[in-house]
């Protein structure tokens, strides 16, 4: 490694690895210029996406899916609840996203991640303003028994795009979930049939049955730089470049949530652009 | 179209505003901003030494502090904080004091709808009675696409929870330029057509989205001027103090 006599040289003299840790935004601004990323996707790319359904065989429905690194396993529990008097017909969905410190270097036991809770907020008013899910069908008898369903997403790994991951595995673990077979008992309580022959009760509900997704929503995240705009980004990415947009569109193009927390200026044909 | 809205507004038209800086006198900047009912405080303390573990030292750091009106600080305070700590680094300029941090703490006085937006409002104005550097002044709405697809403007908490969606927009604050035509452009369009921060809450379609942000342009217009007339009197009054 050469002594920095000016900035221009140190490229030639240091190596690789040690520029892309000293100098983040200049190693980037290299393969900026000739349209590509460090790991060979052109900008507009989005890494590749896998989703295992029913991960977890424990749950009503679960999900593992992985953007490029990123992964993110979510598993949907459900339970019986009186519904609230307001919304009578009506079930639940509570969502909850974990950053455990398996994750990332970042986040430390004890100290929960900044961004934990932001995206548990962010994905619960995605999900529910999405209109994805009929609270209408989880409902089990009206007034006395609705379904609740415990959402938990657990990421584990960060490595960039985290809501989109969220989104991805949590709409993924809806798509698998079976809602389970109940019957009314004589106290008038909700209980799980075991089997179809056992019980002489009537089920409240004939089988198991899935649930119905209309309009699902799907996100991008994107970073920007300068007039550039990279599709996907990864944690490297997302540290360096202060400037982040998500899109969320659901499947008739209507434009579910654009979130862009502050960065820079971004002008109207930029906008149209991501969009 | 002519809508009908419960007090009586246009579509188009805001809240009256009130602003007062200097407010709390430990604090070394102080702001409180009110549209109609919504009211809140911010207060700014800094530049303090050193930043917090995981940021960058070659910048300054900004902390926020948000306080609701009442109950615990959960996952909405949060999200809020997020929101305001981006909006304000790309706002403030960082690399005058580095290794520094500047705390903003903003209480939720009322809640009666556009929240965010007005604390992003009282927080600008802290940071100029503090003296923090700045490019440029937020200047943020709120805007809400009723179901039949009209945009009003500058929601109360009734409407907003009425309405299909509603976005929050922050923008740069319009220039009055003392140099000629062609200085501040971003890509070719002048700066104050560029967005700073949207966040938005249920569906909408893409040109409803859009027709948001020509609204919400036009309104952040009136707030510049608004907020312009209010600091040079502010400025005057404490000329004339001193």
């Amino acid at each position: 490694m050469g002594l920095p006599n000016a900035s221009g040289d140190l490229s030639t003299e240091v190596e690789v690895d040690a520029f892309r840790r000293l100098f983040p935004l200049r190693f980037y601004e290299k393969h900026l210029l000739e349209s590509i990323r460090p790991d060979a996707r052109p900008l507009g790319r989005a890494r590749e996406t896998t989703i295992a359904l029913g991960a977890v065989a424990s749950a009503n429905g679960s999900a593992l899916a992985k953007i490029g690194s990123t992964t993110m396993l979510a598993a949907i529990k459900m339970e019986v609840m009186t519904p609230s008097l307001e919304t009578p017909d009506e079930g639940c969905i509570a969502i909850d996203f974990h950053m455990p410190p398996i994750c990332s270097p970042i986040v430390r036991p004890g100290r929960p991640a900044e961004a934990a809770p932001v995206v548990a907020k962010q994905l619960s008013d995605t999900i529910l303003s999405s209109g994805m899910i009929n609270l209408k069908e989880l409902s089990l008898v009206s007034g006395k028994a609705a379904w609740m369903a415990y959402l938990d997403i657990y990421c584990l790994d960060a490595d960039g795009a985290l809501f989109d991951t969220a989104l991805l595995s949590a709409v993924a673990a809806f798509s698998h979930l079976e809602i389970p077979v109940v019957s009314l008992n004589d106290d008038g309580k909700i209980v799980l049939s075991e089997e179809q022959g056992l019980s002489d009760r009537e089920p409240v509900n004939k089988e198991k049955r899935k649930i119905n997704l209309s309009s699902v929503p799907f996100s991008l995240t994107c970073v920007l730089h300068k007039n550039y705009i990279l599709a996907d980004p990864t944690a490297e990415e997302e540290s360096i470049m202060d400037t982040i947009v998500t899109v969320v569109l659901d499947s008739s193009s209507q434009l579910v949530s654009l979130q862009k927390p502050g960065g820079t200026v971004l002008a109207y044909t930029s906008a149209i652009q991501v969009s | 179209m002519e809508v009908d809205r419960e007090d009586g507004r246009s579509q188009n038209q805001l809240r009256p505003l009130a602003c007062s800086r200097n407010i709390l006198h430990r604090a070394h900047g102080s702001a409180s901003w009110s549209q109609g009912d919504t009211k809140v405080l911010a207060a700014v303390y800094g530049p303090k030494a050193g930043t917090k573990k995981n940021e960058n030292p070659e910048k300054a750091c900004i902390e926020v502090i948000w306080k609701p009106k009442t109950g615990q600080i959960g996952k909405p305070e949060k999200e809020y904080e997020m929101i305001l700590k981006r909006t304000l680094e790309s706002v403030c300029i960082l690399t005058v004091n580095p290794n520094t941090t500047t705390s903003i703490i903003v209480q939720v006085v009322n809640d009666d709808g556009a929240l965010l937006p007005s604390a992003i409002n009282a927080a600008c104005m802290a940071l100029v009675d503090a003296g923090i550097p700045m490019k440029h002044l937020a200047v943020a709405v709120c805007c809400c696409v009723a179901k039949s697809g009209y945009v009003i403007l500058d929601p109360t908490k009734l409407e907003e929870q009425k309405m299909k969606a509603f976005a929050y927009l922050v923008f740069p604050n319009s220039v009055h330029s003392v140099l000629p035509e062609g200085s501040l452009r971003v890509e070719g369009e002048p700066i104050e057509n560029g967005i700073i921060t949207s966040v938005t809450h249920g569906i909408m379609s893409v040109d409803d989205y859009f027709y948001c942000l020509e609204r919400g342009r036009a309104a952040s217009v009136k707030l510049s001027d608004f907020l312009r007339r209010n600091l040079q009197q502010q400025s005057t009054d404490s000329s004339k103090a001193g």
